[in-house]
């Protein structure tokens, strides 16, 4: 996470795209990229779930990370690519329209999360990275995936 | 410290397999049995025990254990004749060690007055007065020879011991290291250590393999010799072992002599025991040797993770040959193509490693049948009733899991039984029974499942009181006419008891609904089975194992689900006339002349894709919560299979009406309904308990 204590090394994150936007997670916490296949639809799921996948034999559930930030679910195309993440004991992963790169900076590099309207924004990015043409966003694993472990209904 | 740590595991270990051995043969004397081999083992047992118990310095334990001991001892020397009291108060004792190694093993202390009860129990024995005993000073020592208190005395030498140790070949082969005992020794006090390496071995010899080497050991120490030796008890009859003060033998460079040495075991048992000199071992049951794996085969502790990840690896091998052997019938070979051949040889293998690996999990229930004799005594005794149990099949197999998840419902029934079941022996005796009840518990492997029957031979079930309880509580409408079994199955429904005053025992609250409750969630099934004046039979069936399952793979709306087979009664093709509908959504099955609801499978999980929807449905006729059945209409079903069951907790959450995930043929992933689930999401929004069970069914139509 970003906010260790690991004082002036440098982090490294991965950064993708969803939604159009560019969003980056701890490289600790990535395990593999993988090809988009069909996934299983999982019963009253959210709109970010689109369900489950068989990786290696364990079932994973795949969240449509933009859908996950209120944006539209990520259309269909055979260029989407499956982040595999870990956040503790749990796999999950995280459909992206396309992996940009990894990126390794100071920790002081990043910044706070701007105080934003978004109740999302604010509880699932820990912060922003500032990058050659833009920013990236600094995903909370735990905070994208907790709230639907516990009661789907 | 951690090689210490796994030592004292290895120890708790151990002891459940003396408590095992203990249980067993007291078993057997409570039956009549005499013989000394039985009543050695259950010396043996106990002895053990103590001697590990000692070594970790359980001092509570030994105490126990050794008091207990002499008891045993007195028996086993024919001064103690064993009585019915005697049978009890031993098979009592036996219970409260097997607390005291379980506290002991949780660092718990249990209150001192519960043991003195014990061992006040102990001290009546006839013929085994209570000698003084200092955990301290003589845990090695038995009642039946007087000149073992000469040893007690070994008094602290003034300066301390030289101790000679020079293990055995067996004491490294059994996973012993001098270097712990070493290091034991260091705690009592200063202590120089020297290497002997006079002894080493020839090494042009026939034996390098038997290491030689020998410590020559002075410690300067206030304890006692015997504190010494106990630190030498899991190594007895496995190093040659000298302990002597100070004054004895002034000269610690002295070599050990080679195999001539006179050996010193750590237990004099019959032997006087000078401080310093020899006796061959004579103890039957040396402590040192119950490390060496007894019984006629030999067995491997494995850490059970290690088991789950074969386990795992075995489910996608499974799941991988079934994907091989779907492509391959795509690409439409010809049969007498030889990689289809290979592919089922492989299928063959797949098979064979899978039972092979499920059998590892795969326990014999004879530990938690011996549980359940301790809570048949206890609840026996709390009711005043008198009852025996009697187990057969108990070398049957079933996986930990299941054995583990098995044990509170099975310690509820037994409780049950006892409490709720047998008659007191008064009662027993008017009615010409013998005035000890007996509880009969079963196990056995019947087509795939494991069955489980608990029978008493009490009044059987008194149906007008459960159907007036049942009409007072208002679970059933006053005016319903129930047949004898649909009487019997309102004993699972919530909230029953049938006790009029609140035993300590079974009538906590907790009623044979949460029994049913915990074998439908291993996939089993209970009925009841009872008959007035002879007893009541309770049958639970279980599956072998949790990691596979039986389940029908069905079609819901474009999706490809399981739904588990023993929960399905029948498939149903409806004819046009069997579904009647009522409002606008609901509709009811009429079947046999009664009507069953129907709960469409798609709707209630949310999948609503018109386009995807059979013109015909089928029915699974399912039985749900309270033994409600209730027709599930699903598109489609294709096939009866094995499946490998995986959860989705782990790495997503619950899902309602869906009780894990299933890995097809083709990679992808199937859902495993939960029907309970889903027949009780029909019902959740109105339906109060009251108004359902007018529909109660037959427990026993076998039919799935």
């Amino acid at each position: 996470m970003a906010n260790t204590d690991l004082a002036e090394t440098d982090l490294e994150f991965v950064t993708f795209f969803a939604g159009g936007q560019s969003f980056s997670i701890d490289i600790g916490q990535v395990r593999e990229i993988r090809r988009w296949s069909p996934v299983t639809p999982l019963p009253h799921a959210p709109d970010e779930v689109l369900g489950v996948m068989n990786l290696r034999g364990s079932v994973i559930p795949i969240y449509d990370l933009a859908a996950r930030f209120g944006l539209d679910r990520t259309p269909e195309s055979p260029r989407n690519v499956v982040v595999i993440a870990m956040h503790g004991s749990q796999t999950v992963g995280l459909l992206v329209e396309a992996v940009s790169e990894i990126l390794s900076v100071g920790r002081e590099r990043i910044q706070e999360t701007p105080d934003v309207r978004s109740d999302t924004a604010r509880q699932t990015i820990t912060g922003v990275i500032t990058v050659d043409e833009g920013m990236t966003r600094v995903i909370d694993l735990a905070a994208v995936v907790q709230p639907r472990g516990k009661a789907a209904a | 410290m951690a090689p210490q740590s796994s030592i004292r595991d290895t120890f708790f270990e151990e002891c459940e397999d003396l408590l095992e051995a203990l249980s067993e043969g007291l078993a057997a004397m409570a039956g009549g049995a005499r013989d000394t081999e039985t009543v050695n083992a259950v010396f043996r047992a106990v002895h053990s025990v103590k001697g590990g118990a000692g070594a970790f310095a359980l001092t509570e334990l030994v105490a126990f254990a050794h008091r207990f001991e002499t008891v045993l001892d007195a028996i086993r020397s024919g001064t103690l004749d064993v009585t019915s009291e005697v049978m009890h108060t031993m098979q009592r004792s036996a219970d409260h060690l097997a607390d005291l190694v379980e506290a002991a093993r949780n660092e718990d202390v249990l209150a001192p007055d519960v043991s003195e009860a014990f061992l006040a129990n102990l001290d009546l024995c006839p013929g085994t007065e209570p000698e003084p005993f200092d955990t301290g000073d003589t845990p090695f020592d038995f009642a039946a020879i007087p000149l073992d208190f000469g040893d007690d005395a070994a008094p602290a030498a003034p300066g301390g011991y030289v101790i000679r140790f020079r293990p055995k070949p067996r004491l490294y082969q059994n996973g012993h290291d001098p270097s712990l005992l070493i290091e034991a020794l260091h705690a009592l006090g200063s202590c120089e250590v020297v290497l002997d390496l006079s002894v080493l071995p020839d090494w042009e010899g026939p034996d390098a393999m038997s290491p030689g080497l020998g410590w020559t050991l002075r410690l300067s120490t206030q304890e006692s010799e015997t504190v010494l030796r106990e630190i030498f008890d899991f190594v007895e009859g496995l190093c040659e072992l000298d302990i002597s003060p100070f004054d004895v033998a002034p000269e610690p460079e002295d070599p050990l002599p080679l195999v001539a040495a006179p050996l010193v075991p750590a237990t004099g048992f019959g032997a006087p025991p000078p401080a310093a000199s020899a006796a061959p071992k004579q103890d039957p049951a040396p402590g040192g040797d119950a490390a060496e794996g007894r019984g006629p085969k030999p067995t491997l502790r494995v850490d059970l993770d290690r088991v789950d990840r074969l386990i795992n690896s075995v489910g996608e091998l499974i799941i991988n040959q079934a994907m091989i052997a779907q492509r391959l019938q795509d690409m439409a070979l010809a049969s007498d193509e030889d990689v289809s051949l290979h592919v089922e040889d492989y299928r063959l293998l797949a098979r064979d490693i899978q039972e092979a690996v499920m059998a590892i999990r795969a326990q014999p229930v004879k530990p938690l049948f011996q549980r359940m004799s301790r809570i048949l005594r206890e609840a026996a005794e709390a009711t005043g009733k008198s009852a025996r149990l009697l187990t057969f099949g108990e070398n049957t197999e079933v996986d930990k899991t299941v054995i583990e998840r098995l044990a509170d419902p099975l310690t509820h029934m037994i409780r049950n039984a006892v409490d709720h079941g047998l008659e007191g022996p008064d009662a027993r005796r008017a009615a010409g029974k013998d005035g000890t009840g007996t509880i009969r518990l079963g196990a056995a492997h019947r087509s795939g499942s494991v069955i489980i029957t608990i029978r008493d031979d009490g009044a059987g079930l008194n149906r007008p009181r459960i159907l007036d309880i049942a009409r007072r509580k208002g679970l059933v409408a006053p005016e319903t006419d129930l047949a004898d079994a649909e009487i019997d199955g309102l004993l699972f429904l919530p909230g029953f008891s049938t006790a009029s005053s609140v035993s300590n025992l079974s009538g906590r609250g907790v009623g044979l609904d949460v029994v049913r409750n915990a074998v439908a969630a291993l996939g089993g099934r209970i009925s009841i089975a009872s008959v007035p004046g002879q007893g009541t039979e309770f049958t639970i069936s279980l599956p072998l194992t949790l990691a596979v399952m039986d389940g029908m793979v069905v079609s819901v709306a474009g999706h490809t689900m399981v739904v588990p087979i023993t929960s399905i009664l029948e498939t149903i093709r409806p004819a046009p006339g069997d579904l009647h509908r009522v409002g606008t959504d609901d509709s009811l099955l009429s079947i046999r002349g009664r009507f069953i609801p129907t709960v469409d499978v798609a709707r209630s999980l949310g999948f609503t894709d018109p386009s995807a929807r059979a013109e015909f449905p089928l029915l699974l006729l399912v039985e749900g919560e309270n033994q409600s059945q209730c027709a599930l209409v699903v598109d489609a079903v294709h096939d009866q299979r094995q499946v490998v069951i995986k959860g989705l907790d782990s790495n997503y959450g619950q899902v309602p009406g869906v009780s894990a995930a299933t890995v097809l043929g083709d990679g992808q992933i199937a859902l495993i309904l939960d029907p309970d689930a889903i027949a009780a999401h029909r019902a959740s929004p109105a339906a109060p308990v009251a108004q359902r069970p007018s529909s109660l069914p037959d427990l026993h139509h076998g039919q799935h």
